[in-house]
């Protein structure tokens, strides 16, 4: 990869335009959006609402199902960098069958999504599923197979151990936590779905925590995602032991597609006023624990 | 931000399937900047503004439904003016409407208007009845009436009423309305790409620029945040005017 910085999946990743665009303005890896067996139009809405530091989002995992996602992949590659599919189920097979079923230059494993009945965080808060999930896909394909996991357990670290003894190549960390917001004039829940996902600088030390926990834990890479708008949290994520950041809510802001250049450049300044490497600076924090 | 409640004053119906909806609050926007107005228990939809206090609602589906459900007094939740709106360009300009889609196109008009800008409009609709806010575009410029049916004005598409005017004239040309309507009166335009600004319809969920259900083939522009206006000469060549995408992010022709 060009750059450790990526487009988190659930983020613009619908298209392969949008995937595309996202490569071509310097994300180094970019991330779909989830895709599965079955076509789903997604939660109804609000999708989204803006809280105190972050963003709470229920879409839904809408997508036309993998049987039509293929070309979007492949448009995304015209973008020189990896296209990594992001893609859910509720059973082993379920995974097998959509990762056999597309050709994608990594699959990330959605068992996190904390908001959609029956998938994501439903079946990853438990690390034998995990485990079951992450080797059902690893006999189905020759790329490398990312885990991603909830927060929204005791122990994240658990997740993470089962992800590796699946054999997964990398560990992402972390996924939304869940939350929820009311609207005051009417009583309702806001988001259409009722409660959903907690995303933005909110959750960043949050996610810190989860990868320094991690790295503790995992002798795989773990990726970094939470709450990264800067280049200084991109640092911050790497010294708890991310080998590499996604960015995700951040897009939403108005430099929009830029800020992959900007956390990019950003980092590299840095490691050069250090005189250090990229890998010499990954768990740069945990000397100290 | 989170929707703010707006509680409506005033409905005025505007043709059998159309309603305009006036709130107890001014949003300021650019004239062709669009709410999310979440109509509690149904949905959230993308609506364009046609008052600096108010919205003008087709019947199209469920939350369209729920919203021709409400009276004076009931509430709804607002997010916005979103997206980046019209900009206002050259001494003379040309407003071409196709049915509810003149809504932006007369809060435009009459900002025209009141800086001293010379601006005539094209409205077409299927037949008279389903005509609105020619009152408010007489009162800026002239009006060229085009319906489908022959009812009223010159028989045909929008785009034919483009026949009956010199389109050199006009520094700037502003198109709101059904997506074939204004890919035809493009088409028509060759050459003055550069000087069309539409007002386009795609499947908004967040508003915001993330989620990326909006984002138009091949380009990636996010019409959420980077339009609902957009220039037509970025318009060329894409998906516009041959197919949209829906809920799921699977492609629907027009």
């Amino acid at each position: 990869m060009e750059s450790p910085v990526m487009l988190a999946a659930g983020i613009l990743g619908t298209t392969g335009a949008s995937l595309r665009r996202a490569a071509l303005s310097g994300a180094g890896a970019v991330v779909t959006k989830s895709v599965g067996v079955a076509e789903r139009d997604g939660h109804r809405g609000p999708t989204v609402v803006q809280v105190e530091g972050g963003l709470l989002n229920a879409m839904g995992l809408p997508n036309p199902s993998y049987r039509s996602f293929q070309e979007e992949i492949d448009i995304g590659r015209e973008g020189k960098a990896p296209v990594i599919a992001s893609i859910f189920g509720s059973t082993p097979s379920e995974f097998g069958e959509v990762a056999t079923g597309l050709d994608a230059d990594g699959f990330e494993l959605n068992l996190s999504c904390p908001h959609a009945e029956r998938f994501g965080a439903e079946v990853g808060c438990e690390a034998c599923n995990v485990e079951e999930i992450t080797r059902a896909v690893k006999v189905s394909v020759s790329v490398p197979v990312w885990v991603k996991l909830t927060p929204n357990v005791a122990d994240i670290t658990a997740l993470g151990l089962a992800a590796q003894r699946g054999g997964a190549d990398g560990v992402v960390a972390i996924n939304t936590l869940k939350a929820m917001a009311i609207d005051v004039e009417s009583c309702r829940p806001i988001l259409g779905n009722r409660f959903g996902g907690l995303s933005g600088p909110a959750i960043k030390p949050v996610a810190v925590k989860s990868v320094y926990d991690l790295a503790g834990s995992l002798d795989i890479p773990i990726i970094g995602v939470g709450g990264i708008s800067r280049w200084e949290d991109a640092a911050e994520m790497i010294m708890a032991g991310a080998s590499g950041i996604q960015v995700g809510t951040a897009l939403g802001s108005p430099e929009g597609y830029d800020i992959f250049r900007s956390i990019s450049e950003g980092l590299a300044i840095y490691l050069d006023r250090k005189g250090m490497t990229l890998e010499e600076l990954v768990g740069a924090a945990r000397r100290f624990s | 931000m989170r929707p703010k409640n707006a509680e409506i004053v005033e409905i005025v119906p505007e043709t059998p399937t159309v309603r305009t909806l006036r709130f107890d609050l001014a949003f300021d926007p650019v004239p062709g900047q669009y709410l999310m107005v979440w109509v509690r228990g149904f949905d959230e939809v993308p609506m364009s503004i046609s008052y600096k206090d108010g919205i003008t609602v087709q019947l199209v589906g469920e939350a369209t439904r729920a919203i021709f459900e409400l009276e004076v007094g009931d509430g709804l939740g607002l997010r916005g003016p979103l997206g980046n709106g019209f900009s206002l360009l050259g001494d003379s300009i040309l407003l071409v409407g196709g049915g509810v889609g003149a809504a932006p196109l007369a809060l435009l008009g009459e900002a025209a208007e009141e800086r001293g800008i010379e601006v005539t409009t094209i409205l077409g609709v299927r037949g008279c009845d389903d005509l609105i806010f020619t009152e408010r575009f007489r009162r800026i410029g002239e009006l060229v009436i085009t319906t489908d049916d022959g009812s009223l004005g010159i028989c045909g598409r929008a785009s034919a009423g483009l026949s009956c005017l010199d389109l050199q004239e006009f520094h700037q040309i502003y198109l709101c309305g059904p997506e074939p309507m204004m890919a035809d009166v493009i088409g028509r335009c060759r050459g003055m790409e550069t000087k069309i600004q539409a007002s386009i319809d795609r499947y908004f969920k967040c508003g915001m620029g993330i989620c990326g259900s909006c984002s138009i083939d091949p380009s990636g522009i996010r019409p959420c945040v980077e339009g609902p206006v957009i220039r037509a000469d970025e318009l060329v060549g894409t998906e516009f005017g041959r197919y949209k995408r829906g809920p799921s992010g699977r492609k629907k022709g027009w």
